[in-house]
């Protein structure tokens, strides 16, 4: 069975296509698209901040209306969000959650069910749900170089600014260079491989594109240098807030703050 | 050699923060018939050296939180302390002190890498289960629900162990290992960063002046480091996305499910959690020095002194083998 090949092939496939959509969606026409992206940056970062520190869950459901409420109006499909975020994370953290319920100790309802550890569940669930959720309207609705560009407002070193947006040029690349690798491989493999040959596989190619990615990193540099790097970065700064923008920010501070004083 | 360091490290760095992101997708056969996912940390630093690898992986882990959505943005802090650092500086020294000074193309490398790997995921994972396990003690609402990971060390401990010690650290050790053998017989020059004898010279000088380039990446680092006991908080999102093949694993899924099912029931727990806790907390009692009021600050207050203790250990194991060696 050459079954991993195939598997790796559809994880590197579905990375991209996933990449390729957020991008479209960022592009297309809404209420958060047209939004300033350090106004999103720093109102969603500040959101995602109080559903961590909320100690109520009635406060975490809150924020998740809000969350859903923002992806509605920049018209986000639903279904893109369930596929994407809803489900794998209630999947690995529903998973997490399940023992928990019947582990914590505290008053008993039904069945070794704990009235705490329902609530541990939920907290640890909606908490999830909602901060993959608000992580998940950033970047489907801002492209990432602009995501990147906003970070300067958090002082963040432009060295890694630089880095995070070479980084996430290079992913397509190698990843279109791994694909090619495992697709030319699949068409000559014919019958079963045995298990140790698999592993031998796997772990040649993963040497290859090393190799290939050190070579290339040289290659880049050389290009950079001639078109007259010398180690310092500048990054365009052509963001203008409007007043809209400013709307907004007061928006989101004031869910903010409200969310806080709630969930104490 | 300083100016085409620091040029160099920014390609670099991107392309190999690339790679690592794109290895972390591999779908890897172990032995017994399942795959897992690695990190490539232990790869990584055979490679790159320790710190270049700490950063590298940083990265990858940064866009895979940020953009992928794979594990919560305020987890990033968290994740890069257990995965990069920790795995990063446990996975150079285990590889230099059990290669000692074989050569670049003997089978001992091989072995060393996958015993780096494997112990350098492990570590990271108990790092991790600790870091859940104390919070239960630490954050719970009124009524004693835990407000963010609900279990304690005696069970937090062995549940993410169960998914390391057998699915996650073999797929570690699996590309580690192979990866270390490929390039010995087709690109054995890649692995003379971290050999010792002349080669190794080439490594030292360039990572030592490359700290001025590299210092804002550092700060940022351990800006995120600060920021690790609210990264611990959204926890929810961190344990559930933290190695994302072994949940997706049905078999670990199991294991995982029974590793927590088999504990003794609710009224006998807290007998087992005192114990239990008592001894993993042992040199500071429930994390917080009795002086300091605040459990938060005085878990904060403990992360540094363990992040300090293990780089203690780390560099006190580079001295051994160095000493031992040249």
């Amino acid at each position: 069975m050459t079954g991993f090949i195939e598997r790796t092939i559809a994880h590197l496939i579905a990375a991209s296509e996933r990449a390729a959509l957020a991008e479209q969606a960022a592009l297309s026409p809404g209420a958060l698209q047209s939004v300033d992206p350090r106004v999103k940056v720093v109102g969603l970062f500040a959101l995602i901040v109080v559903v961590a520190a909320s100690r109520r869950l009635r406060t975490i459901a809150a924020l998740f209306a809000v969350a859903a409420i923002l992806s509605a109006i920049s018209k986000i499909p639903m279904r893109r969000l369930a596929a994407w975020v809803w489900s794998p994370v209630l999947l690995f953290t529903g998973a997490i959650a399940l023992p928990a319920i019947f582990l914590t100790p505290g008053r008993e309802i039904a069945f070794a069910i704990t009235e705490q550890g329902l609530r541990a569940a939920a907290f640890l669930i909606g908490r999830a749900e909602t901060a993959a959720t608000f992580s998940a309207l950033l970047v489907l609705t801002t492209p990432w170089p602009w995501v990147l560009k906003a970070l300067r407002i958090f002082r963040c070193p432009l060295i890694l600014v630089a880095i995070l947006g070479m980084t996430y040029r290079y992913i397509f690349v190698i990843l279109q260079t791994a694909l090619e690798m495992f697709e030319a491989r699949k068409s000559r493999t014919v019958g079963i491989l045995p298990p140790a040959e698999r592993r031998r596989l796997a772990s040649s190619a993963a040497g290859v594109l090393l190799s290939k990615s050190l070579h290339m990193g040289n290659d880049v540099h050389l290009a950079m240098q001639s078109r007259g790097y010398r180690g310092e970065i500048h990054l365009l700064q052509d963001f203008r807030a409007r007043t809209a923008d400013w709307c907004w920010l007061s928006g989101f501070a004031l869910i903010a703050a409200a969310s806080l004083w709630w969930g104490r | 050699m300083k100016r085409v360091f620091n040029t160099q490290m920014v390609p670099l760095l991107s392309v190999f923060a690339a790679f690592s992101f794109i290895v972390m997708m591999f779908n890897l056969p172990l032995p017994g018939g399942t795959t897992g996912h690695a990190v490539g940390v232990g790869i990584a630093s055979i490679v790159l050296g320790p710190w270049a690898s700490i950063l590298g992986i940083s990265i990858a882990l940064i866009i895979q939180a940020v953009f992928f959505g794979d594990g919560g943005i305020t987890a990033i802090g968290a994740n890069c302390f257990n995965m990069a650092i920790i795995g990063s500086l446990v996975a150079y020294a285990v590889y230099r002190a059990v290669s000692g000074r074989a050569a670049i193309t003997s089978v001992r490398r091989v072995v060393a890498a996958g015993i780096a790997g494997y112990v350098a995921i492990n570590l990271a994972a108990l790092a991790a289960a600790v870091e859940f396990g104390i919070q239960p003690m630490l954050y719970h609402d009124a009524s004693g629900a835990p407000l963010y990971a609900p279990y304690p060390l005696h069970i937090a401990i062995p549940a993410m162990m169960i998914g390391h010690l057998t699915v996650a650290g073999l797929a570690e050790m699996v590309i580690t290992a192979g990866v270390v053998a490929y390039l010995q017989k087709s690109e054995p020059s890649l692995l003379k960063a971290t050999a010792p004898g002349p080669a190794a010279s080439v490594s030292e000088p360039e990572l030592t002046n490359g700290w001025r380039a590299t210092r804002p990446l550092w700060l940022a680092l351990a800006a995120l480091l600060i920021l690790t006991p609210l990264g611990v908080l959204a926890v929810g999102s961190a344990w559930g996305e933290w190695a994302p093949g072994d949940f997706s694993n049905p078999a670990v899924r199991h294991e995982i499910a029974s590793a927590s099912g088999n504990q003794s029931p609710p009224i006998e727990a807290p007998r087992g959690l005192r114990a239990l806790s008592s001894f993993w907390t042992a040199p500071m009692p429930r994390y917080a020095p009795p002086f300091l009021k605040s459990p938060r600050f005085g878990y904060l207050l403990s992360a540094m002194a363990g992040t300090g203790l293990i780089l203690l250990v780390i560099l006190g194991a580079g001295w051994v083998t160095q000493t031992r060696t040249g």
